[in-house]
């Protein structure tokens, strides 16, 4: 069978410009096989080569006191004391999403989870952060369902519980949806692992499902936009097996523990090529493979398919001199196909063999040495750090000050209904459709589940054995929540990014934990627009002000440009979403802070600035109008910073009964949300009173609702004094309503009523 | 005494029940693979845990019925000894035929994850001193929905073979309410959807499910 010409043309149905063509040619010295041009488009490519995004990621705070790695490797790792460590990571998974979502969906779970056992750590809790079209948009209902049936499905099957999340609504994601997969694990510190080919002669092994057609060019495909024929790509949409999975986790933990390996990645997008040039690339050595020795489901793959294919649930894994034998053993104890594929070469050269025409499902003889020949022979830092890397033009959109002008005091409001209204739309109630359907119990660990708190709070075991055989295993206790409000950042990209970070870390500490690292995934539209790059250029400003204001770095992360569809009024980008995902450090199980108000007499208060009553992009505004316009609130960050150091001593210190944060529909829907949890009442006033939507629906970021024993008042009074951090006694728990003085009165039930409805529209 | 807890390919509670059993009830319990052809000597309960076992493919609990442990699971049952299968565990042992009926696909047709309240409704070696009472225990599970034919039901109903059932709401539909069954010779055999063991610690929300697995260390220090 004879190959495509490959030229520039071809190299533009690739996905590379002319001028990484030319790039590429000169970096080789001659013309690219076809087999090489497929590595190049996947290597190059946004997903992979984050050519567009680089310049500015260098600016986010990565360093710290717990930060062992930072981004750059498989997942974060942060010290969580006595020798272990928490490792975590975000990934999206968007764009094979919106194509297959079940599938997409389960295989974005399934990626993020071997992106943190390959660190060496046992995953010990999943999250979600789903963005969705309009709840009316006819496709959103099936997106949604399919999603979450596809979380559910391989996370419940592979056993790690998905304990939180975060969905909202938007018809910015009609054509674009976001799914942004996080997981955690926990390890030792002294048994991390890397991915790195080092060790010159080191046997390099396959490990896990055999390798198909699915999911080839996946990665290319999420560096482009939509268009009519996107649905066309289903076949580049992987299929995932959350049993190999499992297998796969079983047999890396106790492959781990045997102490026989030098290195270890995942095939992730772009699978066999990504993992095996990232891996020769950090170690600074060279690799050669053997495509005739790679365990396959399809027959007659070609050496272009084989490298290029995203099959699931595989790694790479380089042995230790001499232990390749032990590998292989344990992996037969799981069933798993293990294979030796190549060897680490001190070349600094990627080198892919294969014989013409071989396929070993086909029954044929084991070709000779001589038979094979070269398909690829790349310098390894051609695909690596000397990927082309743009400073794109940034160009603010114009349209900004336009959507600032609008004034929301001249929209209707009544605080009874309103409040009704606002609690049960599907951007602010309850969630229990979702997260009923997620395992969020198993693991024994999660000790704060879904709808219960600001965060998710789980007990981890520090397994020596990483298996459960380590009786009475040390505990830690993390604190686990996602976040972003892409309203915001629409609005104003910087400001909307420092409150994002904000809020992620406000309600970690809402539970009386310490923010102690970050995850990012950074959802943009098209790098090729100077608007969309000038959001991205000011969400990473915005975040990085925060996370130096907050002290907490950004340990891993992931960026998913061109979430953006081709409409008949051009093209129709997402709201820029910088999704965070925050893990904080309990000290003591003791500590922690869930929302409900607990005690009858408890004194209800403000923590925090009252604000101005900022309703600029806010859900009163969304739900009244539709649309996200007016002039969002600022934040002063330094106050931020007290706040939360404030929640977290008063938590540790035993003085509160309840925290929750003010955040989509201000200090009316907190209220509603700590009484709905508990199903017990308060009677308070309003700061400014009711009657304006301002004061019950303003979304001031810095402000918690917090409830406590009368007797402890003077001593959290004289904490937030010390702290610089205003409060504000609003009234006092109990009765079976909700009662604002000098204004209406919701009985729980009502409000209960009402947040258990908002996803009915939606999914039925 | 000695507890076991069977590891198939993709159990996923098996560190569940290590957790209630070794830790938390104080049990002396290890992990068994299912490759092996026995029992350790001298074991008195076998658990069966929640997971996908072989990944559930097929039906649930159908292929793992076949995995080489399970010949000396079911002599461990017929003997008399103690035998515990918890959600998917439960799907097995109705595959295997240690109990009757079968489990099948929620009637909403989803995946569900909530505390439940279920009654002791008969009294057993996992219930020794429980009848009656009402336990708050979480369920997680897509195919719970427990069937068999009349005359089996009204065999169970007449026997009092009724471990368990659901009080307030039936949450996937499961005919009489049905959430748990005995077995065995001697009612020494338990299969039931919520996860007994996964409710043992009050930092989980409830330690109900502490009192089945207690039960259980005294039906054997009785023996």
């Amino acid at each position: 069978m004879s190959e495509p010409v490959v030229d520039a043309a071809l190299a533009r149905e690739h996905g590379l410009s002319n001028e990484e063509y030319d790039r590429a040619c000169s970096a080789l010295g001659r013309t690219p096989s076809f087999t090489e041009l497929g590595v190049f488009s996947v290597m190059w490519s946004e997903h992979c080569s984050y050519k567009s995004s680089r310049v500015h990621l260098s600016r986010l705070p990565t360093k710290g006191k717990r930060v062992i790695q930072g981004p750059g490797e498989n997942a974060g790792v942060v010290d969580i004391g006595d020798g272990w460590t928490a490792v975590f990571k975000m990934e999206s998974h968007n764009h094979p999403s919106y194509i297959e979502p079940f599938q997409g969906a389960a295989t974005g779970v399934g990626g993020i989870l071997r992106d943190v056992f390959t660190m060496g750590a046992r995953p010990v809790a999943l999250m979600n952060s789903l963005r969705f079209g309009a709840p009316d948009h006819p496709k959103t209902r099936g997106l949604m369902t399919g999603v979450v049936a596809g979380i559910a499905g391989y996370g419940n099957a592979i056993g790690v519980p998905t304990v939180a999340g975060d969905v909202q609504f938007d018809s910015a994601y009609n054509g674009n949806i976001l799914v942004n997969a996080f997981a955690l694990g926990v390890a030792r510190k002294d048994k991390l692992f890397f991915g790195r080919a080092a060790g010159v002669g080191n046997a390099i092994l396959y490990v896990g499902a055999r390798t198909g057609r699915d999911g080839i060019h996946g990665a290319t495909m999420a560096s482009a936009e939509f268009d009519e024929e996107s649905e066309a790509k289903r076949p580049t949409v992987q299929v995932g097996d959350p049993f190999m999975e499992k297998l796969l986790l079983e047999a890396c933990l106790e492959i781990f523990n045997a102490d026989v390996l030098e290195g270890v990645q995942d095939m992730g997008a772009a699978g066999l090529t990504s993992s095996t040039v990232e891996m020769a690339g950090r170690a600074g050595t060279g690799v050669e493979l053997d495509l005739d020795l790679v365990p396959r489901r399809a027959k007659k793959l070609l050496p272009y398919e084989i490298l290029l294919s995203e099959s699931q649930e595989r790694m790479v894994m380089v042995a230790r001199p001499g232990m390749e034998d032990r590998v292989l053993e344990i992996c037969k104890k799981w069933d798993l196909d293990a294979c030796v594929i190549g060897r680490v070469t001190d070349t600094g050269r990627w080198v892919v063999k294969a014989t013409p025409g071989y396929d070993p499902l086909g029954g044929e003889p084991q070709p000779s040495e001589d038979q094979k020949k070269v398909f690829v022979d790349i310098p390894v830092p051609v695909l690596t750090d000397d990927a082309p890397k743009y400073e794109r033009p940034c160009v603010e959109d114009p349209r900004k000050q336009e959507r600032f002008a609008f004034d929301a005091g001249s929209l209707p409001f009544d605080a009874k209904s309103d409040l009704l209204a606002i609690l049960s739309s599907p951007n602010v109630g309850s969630r229990a459709w979702v997260y009923r359907q997620y395992d969020h119990i198993v693991r024994v660990g999660t000790a704060v589940r879904p709808g219960a708190a600001d965060a998710a709070v789980i007990r981890v075991f520090c397994d020596d054995s990483m298996n459960g055989t380590t009786p009475m295993p040390r505990e830690k206790w993390l604190a686990v929540k996602s976040d972003c409000n892409g309203r915001f950042c629409e609005l104003d990209p910087k400001t909307g990014a420092q409150m994002a970070v904000a809020e992620v870390c406000r309600n970690l500490a809402c539970v009386g934990a310490e923010a102690i690292g970050l995850t990012d995934c950074l959802n943009f539209g098209s790098a090729q627009r100077p608007e969309i790059m000038a959001q991205f250029r000011d969400a990473i400003d915005g975040m990085r002000d925060a996370c130096v204001a907050l002290d907490v770095p950004i340990v891993s992360g992931n960026v998913s440009l061109y979430n953006e569809t081709e409409g008949p009024d051009g093209p129709q980008a997402i709201l820029p979403t910088p999704m965070l995902g925050a893990v904080g450090l309990i000290e003591k199980p003791n500590d922690v802070v869930t929302m409900g108000f607990k005690r009858s007499g408890d004194v209800v208060a403000l923590l925090g600035p009252v604000g101005e009553g900022a309703l600029g992009g806010s859900e009163f505004v969304w739900t009244k109008t539709g649309k996200i316009q007016g002039k969002p609130p600022t934040i002063d960050l330094a106050m931020e910073a007290r706040l939360q150091k404030l929640l977290v001593s008063l938590a540790r210190r035993g003085l509160l009964s309840s925290a929750h944060d003010c955040a989509e529909g201000g200090i009316g829907v907190a209220l509603a949300e700590c009484a709905i949890a508990t199903n017990m009442g308060a009677a308070v006033s309003i700061p400014n009173g009711t009657s304006s939507a301002a004061a019950l629906f303003g979304e001031d970021p810095t402000r918690v609702i917090v409830s406590f024993l009368p007797q402890q008042e003077e001593l959290v009074r004289r904490a937030a004094s010390e702290a610089a951090v205003p409060l504000l006694v609003l009234g006092k728990t109990g009765g079976d309503a909700l009662d604002i003085e000098g204004g209406p009165s919701w009985t729980v039930f009502e409000l209960a009523t009402a947040h258990a409805k908002a996803l009915q529209p939606v999914v039925g | 005494m000695k507890a076991v807890v069977v590891q198939f390919p993709g159990s996923n509670a098996d560190w569940d029940a290590m957790r209630a059993l070794r830790d938390v009830v104080n049990i002396p319990t290890e992990f068994v693979f299912h490759k092996s052809a026995t029992l350790p000597a001298g074991t008195d309960l076998v658990v069966l845990p929640g997971g996908f076992a072989h990944g559930d493919y097929l039906r649930c609990g159908a292929i793992a019925r076949f995995s080489p442990i399970m010949a000396d699971v079911r002599r461990h049952a017929e003997k008399g000894g103690f035998l515990l299968g918890i959600c998917n565990g439960f799907q097995v042992l109705t595959e295997a035929g240690l109990l009757p009926g079968a489990l099948t696909r929620n009637a909403h047709l989803r995946f569900e994850c909530r505390d439940v309240r279920v009654r002791v409704e008969s009294e057993g070696a996992f219930t020794a001193g429980l009848l009656g009472d009402e336990l708050r225990i979480p369920i997680a599970h897509a195919e719970g929905r427990y069937q068999a034919d009349e005359a089996t039901i009204a065999a169970l109903e007449k026997d009092r073979r009724v471990a368990f059932r659901y009080v307030g709401d039936n949450p996937n539909g499961s005919r009489n309410d049905i959430a748990g069954v005995y077995g065995g010779p001697k009612r020494n055999v338990l299969g039931l959807m919520p996860h007994p063991e996964r409710a043992c610690e009050p930092a989980l929300g409830s330690a109900d499910g502490k009192k089945i697995l207690a039960a259980i260390t005294r039906a054997t220090l009785a023996r």
